[in-house]
């Protein structure tokens, strides 16, 4: 059985990720530490909560540099989720521009309008249209909903998107490279397509 | 296309889930972690869980019960009930909600709005409104369960409310609640008409075409639909099924979220 590293930095719906890990036939390792990411075969980033205070969560319990190192160098499997895809980015914008943990080049700023009537947060139920294969999307076809609840978005560089969803123009759904990833929804919420998605990211690790 | 959303909710008094007419005449309706199971074998877009006896009762969520139901929610779901502080919004976000709907407090205090926000994030910030209509057509802010008046009118709160940082407004009118004579589609539009956050319209649906109407005429961006669900034969899915026919987009692949 697979060990999967469920980073707690405080703020996020932990209980919801370690639930969907533990039904995709996982085993979760919720952790506050970052010794216990050396263990695991891959690593998930939950979200909830606002960019600047789980940067600061993520700092103070000294998971930055081990994580930098983890996934950069030694290409451990990684997938944040909403806020924790986020987090992958270069910097963010929300509360004051702060740093973010620089996996994936790219800046998280504000999901603007495009159209009278277009409200933010952008919550509901919304396609992810693939734009490139990716391990994630296998057995999932293009174009299928899965639950979004954001206020932001990761502007991220045209290689580094995977899949797009209409929303403001058009946002980046999924982002990453190799083994890395980031999805703005949430699979531990979308259903049977949603836990497709971890499993197909767990067979990874 | 973001779709509209059909949203069961939930209400818990006591010990298990019930359902009543205007916030009262409250009948029993079952265990609330049965009928989670069943929307989720039926892929519902999202569920509400309200603890409608918490504040007046002056107790906190029941954190336990919410952990356990949420352990068996593989779909959105916002919990509200009680919420006072933003310890209770942060223990609830950590035991799976993922939405935390505030009703009382942010009447009586709404600085926690903008905390909880500024903490947690705009997108997990629901604003509960309660409100009646007078006979002179007036609207005005109830908290406590909907007995007890503010003197405040729901379209200025709404927007104070938006203005420190609430993600979405659930809107609820207790006269027409558990009515199924239709939704308040003026009040609901006043509303939505004045925030450019999601407005989820509750209380009063009687049928497919009432949420129809609440979105196109109401311009809600959800539904919130208790009464017929657990009284007539009308299901989330038929309802997405009118409304798709009549031109609205909803998510009719409603993939089942049993766990195997």
């Amino acid at each position: 059985m697979r060990n999967i590293a469920i980073i707690d930095y405080g703020l996020c719906n932990l209980d919801s990720v370690v639930r969907a890990v533990e039904i995709c036939g996982a085993q979760p390792l919720p952790t506050r530490t970052p010794e216990d990411l050396e263990e695991a075969d891959g690593l998930i980033l939950p979200g909830v909560g606002a960019f600047p205070d789980a940067m600061a969560g993520l700092e103070q319990q000294g998971f930055v540099e081990p994580l930098r190192r983890l996934v950069l160098d030694q290409a451990r499997p990684f997938l944040g989720i909403c806020l924790g895809m986020q987090l992958m980015a270069e910097y963010g914008v929300e509360g004051g521009e702060r740093a973010g943990l620089g996996l994936v080049p790219g800046k998280v700023v504000r999901l603007l309008p495009d159209a009278p009537g277009t409200r933010v947060p952008h919550v509901g139920w919304n396609e992810v249209h693939h734009l490139r294969p990716c391990p994630l999307f296998e057995g999932i076809p293009t174009g299928r909903d899965f639950y979004f609840v954001h206020s932001y978005h990761f502007a991220a560089r045209e290689d580094h998107i995977l899949a797009t969803t209409p929303y403001c123009g058009s946002f980046a759904s999924v982002v990453g490279r190799g083994t890395l990833f980031g999805t703005q929804f949430h699979p531990e919420k979308s259903l049977a397509d949603g836990l497709k998605t971890l499993r197909n990211f767990i067979a990874l690790c | 296309m973001l779709k509209i959303r059909i949203i069961p909710t939930l209400l818990h008094k006591d010990l298990g889930l019930v359902k009543g007419i205007g916030f009262n005449s409250w009948r029993r309706v079952g265990s609330a972690l049965q009928s989670i199971q069943v929307y989720g074998l039926r892929g519902v877009d999202e569920l509400i869980f309200l603890d409608i006896s918490a504040t007046n009762d002056s107790r906190p969520p029941d954190f336990q019960t919410i952990d356990d139901l949420a352990d068996n929610c593989f779909m959105p779901l916002t919990v509200g009930g009680g919420v006072n502080s933003l310890e209770d919004v942060h223990r609830l976000l950590r035991v799976g909600a993922d939405k935390v709907a505030i009703n009382s407090a942010a009447v009586a205090t709404p600085g926690l709005i903008s905390e909880a926000a500024k903490r947690f994030g705009s997108q997990c910030m629901v604003i509960s409104i309660d409100y009646r209509q007078h006979p002179d057509g007036r609207r005005e802010v109830f908290t406590h369960g909907g007995s007890r008046p503010t003197g405040l009118d729901p379209v200025a709160f709404a927007r104070q409310a938006a203005d420190l940082g609430a993600g979405e407004i659930l809107l609820t009118s207790v006269e027409r609640d558990g009515a199924m004579t239709g939704f308040d589609l003026e009040g609901i539009s006043l509303v939505s008409g004045a925030v450019g956050i999601p407005v989820i319209a509750s209380g009063g649906a009687g049928g497919y075409e009432d949420m129809y109407r609440a979105v196109v005429e109401g311009g809600a961006s959800a539904v919130a639909v208790a009464s017929i669900f657990h009284f007539t034969e009308m299901t989330p899915k038929e309802a997405k099924r009118y409304l798709a026919d009549r031109g609205l987009p909803v998510r009719l692949d409603a993939a089942a979220s049993s766990p195997s």
